[in-house]
């Protein structure tokens, strides 16, 4: 991609579109035939494909996780076993079949799901995938390795183009320096007095500025607000955490839940939708991916040094918590509850419910918790003081659509004040009451 | 310009010689400042810390706590590892389960948020007891008691259960291969399960002997019913099927036969037109002490026990025949009164009796059923008190003779609550083997080897049969809190069983009880009843005996001991809540004492005093039964029958309690061969104590506006502009009602739209049973202040139940004599006898809490807007707001504001539920815990308001009448409090918005309050 853009913006400097089109036809055969010598076999490709359908949420290639790892699972069996054992394993298990009865015993007796619906063809793709090995890495690497090779020689050429345009600054400097050092000399030889002006005495502006009465009491006053305007705003500040990013036990990275893997917000924050707490997911929540997700694969963030490594490691402070067995796949039962740094704190004495926003006001939750979608360590993004959520009220219209609730109440509230829609505050969601109790 | 005039303070400033006057002008007091203003002079010279230092000092904390406060608090949240399903942060779930005590039983729901139980509400499908009274609502407080056993002793020493068992098991053994007998002493327990495995257990130790002890004991009841119908149990009785009670010392609004009659009663006590004419049952009450049913009764007759019997005796003579034995006249009034109602009401009549005296208890199965009253239901009988007193006697006798070897108690803390306690503790502490099952260390578990920590009932498994036929189940709504086992797992271990006592509960409901039915669905109900169309043959009463109850007489004064509202037998004695519960009657806190009528308290000098700051303080009297003598304090009850003398249950407990909780005297020293009426001797003692009253004894003095009631006949014959008239106002000479916008000062606001919010209070159906009082104090986290406070006036009840006393026959009779005064000397005279409450006086209570004044005088005082009104007719506080002025409180007409002295909560200073992690459990997540300096007062519930909408939105439906409650329109069972949205016009409180009797509380003033009350209608009337 990196190619493709910078040529695009190169030829687009020319300003010379007919050379555009040749370019980027050249450049995308280029990428394909890439890719067609990296994955010739069409067998192959269907067979990833129903591998991550049907069995990657059990296996693994090279790894065990609920059932054994695949790779090579052809040598292990006989293939018209296979096929029966992958159609009906129960029917396989109950029959007494030996290969059968030692995995369901090895794997304490968890039932592999049936698939009938799998043809014999395609358990041969699933198995030409599971046997691929792909070619060794050398060849690939060439085509990521280039793309940061050019960027980084881009950075050096204008390293140099900023270095030269400096010396050039430096030599006109010297240059200017020495044509007026010539010039002078050329003066004192030519016998021309050049002296310096001199004005005539005035009062210093202090002086006059202190005389000034006027001015003097107009600058105080200013200088008495001003100072009172950062004292207000001082204090104002205080208590209000806006922005507040504490460090917790785990590096939960919001980017890449919510961001990269495009998880709803309310899939792990489920409580939101009927309770006045969003809640803190509990860890069988992240069981339920990570049971799966051992280790990170994504994309790393190297100046911050969060690696791939670094992610995984993360993912180990889960299983820890949670009391998972990596290596045989089970619950110990040792727990130790994360400690999280709670972020959004609301005073006791102020009653927010999230079900009322998030689920009859139907208010995204980056209103008020920002682009959480990008952050990689979460912190709070609104300043959740009550200047904010009145603002809000007032401007804020009230979700009526299909909600028994509210249509007798609407209609007439609406009536009353003459308009379409209502806002909260016109709903009575500015009285104090209301969220003080 | 100015002038030249002198001004003076005072007459002496005019006189220059004057030397105080000379001083004043230099100093600012005459005389020199306390020396223990600041400790005294000398401490202060030696002291090191120099002015400067104090300073330095100050201003090096003040900017320490002020670079600290910038800093925010970092806190922590935890959330579940594997969160259990049904759990959602945020949530309340119920549980229906079962509370039986041995004193208390029913069914009820338990509201619990993250896992934490935090309030008891009743569970109104429930067929059988599906009411919760105020010690119900407040025994989830009593999980949380910091003083609660932890785990078993055994000998003083902490043990494991594993060493328990073995200890106890050996001793168990070898006594019963030497055949050593052992008691067995339980509470009532009406448990099916549980009587199984109390059989399997004497099957494995035959030498266990089972006895059944109930505290405060309804032997006589139970005796009777025994005899005539074969079965220990008590017939039951439906009041809400009565035209005429006649009740003879039976306080069946409290505790009478377990309680639980207010329901019933109320719904005959209101009065309803279904055939044109107002209809009502009439009530009338012999009794010795101003009970709560006697408060509520349209005819109290005080009189002594004895003449108790006879008027049983003449009631029986008069109705089945009999040669009538000698009444006084004035009694024989009233009981001809009574006769003659229960005779015009036939089967709608009720005859009942709380005397400790077989033959009485019988003659009452023998009216009701000679009446065939339709309210009697002897088919079905209670099985809620089982307990023997002659076996227990006999129990006792033998344990202190030392024929006896062991001791097992259940539950029971017979050190404490027998008359001969002291003894008793003596003979359990030489006796071979003793174990005691309790949930703290009582007077028994300290005279006991082996103590099994029992676990609160919130904890725990359980069935019941209330009443033949109707089940309840009891379920666990937490983790056991510390290490403690249910007794019923404890004898399945040691009679060698391994299953636990839920799984044989299961068992045996399977087999037995459900038939087809659900497990898992009674489970959910709580309850599960069959119905059964049993006839018993009617029995034959010819032989009854009546002669010993026509004859009988008192010499001397009687001690009539009685069980309070709040304390009931006196289990949770340790219960905040219940302390600062002020008993209906006398509203008197922290506190038992004597009560005493007048006149016997001229004659013996015994006293109370108003202090000037409005405290109540009492003279203490000797009491003396037998060879006990108690320095008891007085308190002089209207109302109380000459001759008699009252004390109450449940105080004096000094073990197992905090310091403060040990209140009050031990009534159970007096509670010889479990008769409730004793004959004492009581002499004036020294000294004088000091009471936390919260109301002292006036009158109402009829100030009609506050306690509006009329009688049943008035109400059928008269216009609502007679009984319950709209007060008036002048405009320009022209009457108007005082709620006509024409002589309105204030802007209304528009609250047609939405909800508008009304609470109604009706007179008639309310019992005065405090069910709200403790309700409240659970759902809004009120705080617990403390005797000390409450008697400076500063108790925190944001509802209180307003007991007012009339002089004459009604309210309205106060009226008449008042307007009958004439001249200054006969209005002092006659005001002073009107404010001292008459020997029989009229009783009203009234709840009173915030009116939510739609024209709040608190709001326009407020300095900082922190009281403000909202569209939906509450009244609102914000605490946050609140700089503590008392302006609003000044200015309340209603005085339902509370301030705030002290904090409350995590303060060293107070040792109640807020001031210990364990306690603070029970707070309500959804309310704030207020902070010193802050006033508060009811808010109508708007969390629960706010929940109902909140709730109605997200299912996107309309909100239907009867989901919309308060605290204590929740609590009440006797539907004397009605909430709901004004707005909805078929909702119930809309048309009792509209009915008759509705009135406002000062209506005069002006307030347009949205909390309404109902005219009390009296049935005096002869029927």
């Amino acid at each position: 991609m990196d190619i493709q853009t910078r040529l695009f913006e190169r030829i687009k400097i020319k300003d010379n579109i007919k050379f555009l089109f040749p370019a980027l036809i050249v450049l995308i055969s280029f990428f394909s035939s890439f890719t067609a010598i990296a994955q010739d076999d069409e067998a192959v490709q269907a067979g990833k494909k129903l591998f991550n359908a049907n069995c990657a949420a059990c296996h693994k290639l090279n790894k065990r996780a609920v059932g054994p790892a695949l790779r090579g699972v052809s040598v292990k069996y006989d293939r018209e076993w296979l096929y029966t054992w992958i159609k009906n394993s129960t029917a396989m298990v109950k029959s007494g079949d030996a290969q059968a009865v030692a995995i369901y015993e090895e794997y304490n007796g968890s039932v592999m799901t049936s698939f009938p619906q799998l043809s014999n063809e395609d358990i041969d793709n699933i198995i030409a995938y599971t046997d691929y090995i792909p070619p060794a890495p050398v060849a690939s690497a060439t085509v990521p390795g280039a793309a940061p090779g050019q960027s980084g020689s881009s950075g050096v050429n204008n390293n140099i183009i900023l270095g030269a345009l400096a010396l050039v600054f430096f030599i006109l400097i010297v240059m200017l320096f020495l044509v007026q050092k010539t010039l002078l000399r050329i003066a004192v030889a030519s016998g021309v007095d050049i002296k310096p002006e001199t004005k005539p005495k005035r009062t210093p502006i202090w002086l006059a500025f202190v005389q000034n009465q006027l001015l003097v009491m107009v600058s105080v006053v200013l200088l008495l607000l001003s100072s009172a305007y950062f004292v207000y705003g001082y204090f104002m500040q205080v208590g209000v955490d806006q922005g507040y990013m504490p460090v917790q036990p785990i590096h939960y990275s919001h980017k890449i839940h919510a961001g990269a893997n495009q998880i709803e917000c309310k899939y792990c924050h489920s409580s939101a939708r009927v309770s006045k707490h969003s809640g803190i997911p509990s860890l069988n929540v992240c069981m339920n991916c990570h049971r799966n997700i051992a280790e990170y694969n994504g994309e790393e963030d190297l100046e911050n040094g969060y690696t791939k490594d670094f992610y995984t490691k993360e993912i180990k402070k889960l299983y820890a918590a949670v009391g998972w067995d990596e290596t045989n796949q089970r619950y110990t039962g040792e727990t130790q509850p994360v400690k999280w740094v709670r972020i959004h704190n609301l005073p006791d004495f102020v009653y927010f419910n999230h079900a009322q926003h998030v689920e009859v006001g139907e208010i995204a939750c980056e209103t008020c918790h920002g682009p959480v979608e990008e952050m990689e360590i979460m912190y709070q993004y609104s300043p959740l003081t009550m200047g904010w959520c009145i603002n809000c009220h007032r401007e804020t219209n009230v979700k009526v659509e299909s909600n028994e609730y509210y249509a007798k109440i609407h209609e007439a509230l609406s009536k009353k004040y003459g308009v379409e829609k209502l806002t909260v505050a016109q709903m009575g969601g500015l009285e104090c009451g209301k969220c003080h109790y | 310009m100015a002038s030249n005039k002198t001004y003076w303070k005072n007459i002496a400033q005019l006189d220059p010689s004057d030397e105080a006057v000379k001083k004043l002008e230099q100093n600012e007091f005459v005389s020199k400042l306390p020396e223990d203003f600041l400790s005294d002079e000398k401490t202060l010279e030696e002291s090191s810390t120099s002015r400067r230092d104090f300073l330095k000092y100050v201003g090096f904390s003040t900017a320490a706590a002020t670079i600290a406060a910038c800093e925010g608090p970092v806190i922590k949240s935890v959330p579940y590892v594997v969160q259990p399903e049904q759990i959602r942060p945020g949530i309340a779930n119920y549980y229906a389960t079962t509370i039986a005590d041995g004193f208390d039983f029913g069914s009820v729901l338990i509201k619990t948020r993250e896992g934490r139980p935090i309030k008891v509400e009743s569970n109104p499908d429930a067929p059988t007891l599906g009411i919760a009274n105020a010690r119900m609502h407040a025994s989830v407080l009593s999980l949380y008691d910091t003083l609660r056993l932890q785990g078993p002793t055994a000998n003083g020493q902490d043990v494991s259960w594993d060493d328990f068992y073995l200890q106890a098991g050996a001793m168990l053994k070898a006594l019963a291969a030497t055949d050593k007998e052992i008691i067995l002493l339980t509470p009532t327990l009406p448990s099916p399960t549980t009587q199984k495995i109390i059989a399997d257990f004497i099957a494995a130790y035959p030498n266990v002997r089972p006895v059944v002890y109930d505290t405060i004991s309804s032997d006589a009841a139970l005796n009777a019913y025994e005899t005539y119908y074969g079965q220990r149990a008590l017939a039951d009785y439906d009041f809400s099927k009565a035209k005429a009670i006649v009740s003879v010392d039976a306080d069946f609004l409290g505790d009478w036969q377990g309680g639980g009659y207010a329901k019933g009663y109320a719904l005959s006590k209101t009065p309803h037109r279904d055939h044109g004419k107002a209809e009502m049952s009439q009530h009338f009450q012999f009794e010795s002490n101003m009970s709560l049913t006697g408060a509520n009764a349209d005819h109290r007759i005080p009189c002594t026990p004895a003449d108790q019997k006879n008027i049983l005796a003449y009631i029986h003579d008069r109705l089945i025949g009999g040669s009538a034995g000698q009444l006084s006249a004035d009694l024989k009034v009233f009981a001809d009164k009574a006769i003659s109602a229960l005779k015009s009401s036939g089967s709608q009549g009720v005859l009942v009796t709380g005397l400790d005296d077989d033959a009485a208890q019988a003659v009452v199965l023998a009216v009701n059923t000679y009446l065939s009253s339709a309210a009697f239901q002897p088919e079905q009988p209670k099985l809620i008190r089982q307990g023997n007193a002659k076996e227990v006697q006999e129990a006792f006798q033998a344990i202190e003779a030392g024929s006896v070897s062991g001791l097992i108690s259940v539950g029971v803390n017979p050190v404490f609550s027998f008359a001969n306690g002291n003894a008793l503790a003596e003979a359990i502490s030489k006796l071979e083997f003793s174990l005691s099952f309790t949930s703290k260390i009582d007077e028994t578990a300290a005279a006991s080897q082996f103590v099994a920590a029992t676990p609160h009932y919130l904890e725990s498994w359980g069935d019941y049969e209330f009443k033949s036929g109707h089940y309840a189940l009891a379920q666990p709504t937490i983790r056991p809190l510390f290490d403690t086992q249910q007794f019923q797992d404890v004898l399945l271990r040691l009679a060698g069983k391994n299953s636990k006592f839920y799984d044989e509960i299961k068992a045996h409901w399977n087999e037995s009880i459900l038939g087809s039915s659900s497990w898992s669905k009674a489970l959910h109900d709580g309850y599960y009843s069959i119905e059964s169309s049993v006839e018993n043959s009617i029995p034959d009463f010819s032989a009854l005996d009546v002669s010993q109850l026509r004859t009988a007489t008192s010499s001397g004064m009687s001690l009539v001991l009685y069980s309070k509202t709040g304390m009931g037998d006196g289990q949770q004695a340790n219960n905040p809540w219940l302390q600062e519960f002020p008993d209906p009657i006398t509203r008197v806190s922290w506190d038992n004492y004597l009560t005493v009528s007048m006149s016997d308290a001229n004659a013996l000098g015994l006293q109370n005093i108003n202090t000037a700051d409005g405290a109540l303080n009492g003279s203490y009297a000797a009491v003396t039964v037998g060879t006990q003598t108690l320095k008891v304090p007085v308190i002089v009850q209207p109302g109380q029958a000459k001759g008699t003398v009252g004390l109450s249950f449940g105080f004096g407990e000094r073990m197992g309690l905090k310091d403060e909780m040990q209140t009050g005297v031990n009534a159970y020293t007096f509670y010889q061969n479990f008769n409730r009426v004793q004959n004492v001797d009581v002499k004036l003692a020294n000294g004088e104590h000091e009471f936390a009253c919260v109301q002292l004894h006036n009158t109402l003095m009829g100030r009609g506006d506050i306690v509006k009631e009329t009688t049943l006949e008035v109400f059928n014959t008269k216009d609502k502009a007679y009984w319950n008239p709209m007060p008036q106002v002048s405009k320009d000479h022209i009457e108007f009602d005082v709620t006509s916008p024409e002589v309105d000062m204030w802007q209304e606001f528009d609250r047609s739209i939405g909800h508008h919010f009304n609470l109604s209070i009706d007179l008639n159906s309310c019992t005065g049973c405090g069910a709200c009082v403790v309700a409240c104090h659970a759902e809004n986290n009120v705080p617990v202040v403390g005797k000390r406070e409450v008697r400076k006036s500063r108790d925190m009840h944001w509802l209180r139940i307003d007991r007012y006393y009339s002089s004459a026959s009604t309210f309205e009779g106060d009226n008449e004599t008042k307007e009958n005064i004439s001249g200054i000397g006969d209005s002092l005279n006659t005001f002073g006898e009107m404010e001292q409450a008459a020997a029989n006086p009229q009783v009203a209570f009234q709840p009173v809490m915030c009116q939510h004044c739609n024209h709040a005088p608190c709001e326009t005082v407020c300095p900082v807007a922190a009281s403000s009104h909202g569209r939906q007719g509450q009244n609102h506080m914000a605490y946050n707001r609140c700089v503590g002025t008392r302006y609003c409180a000044n200015n309340c007409p209603y005085k339902v504001r509370r301030f705030n002295w002290f904090l409350y909560n995590k303060n060293d200073e107070f040792d109640y539920h807020m001031n210990n992690d364990l306690g603070r459990m029970v707070l309500n997540p959804d309310v704030v815990v207020r902070s010193r300096g802050v006033m508060e007062k009811c808010s109508l519930c708007i969390q629960m308001t706010q929940k109902t909408i909140l709730d109605a939105k997200l299912k996107g439906e309309e909100i239907k009448d009867g989901t919309f409650q308060t605290a204590c329109s929740n609590a009440c069972t006797t539907g004397a409090m009605v909430f709901g949205d004004l707005n909805d016009k078929e909702s119930k409180v809309a048309a009792l918005h509209e009915d008759d009797r509705m009135y406002h509380l000062l209506e005069h003033v002006g307030t347009k309050p949205n909390v309404m009350y109902q005219v009390k209608v009296r049935n005096t009337d002869e029927v």
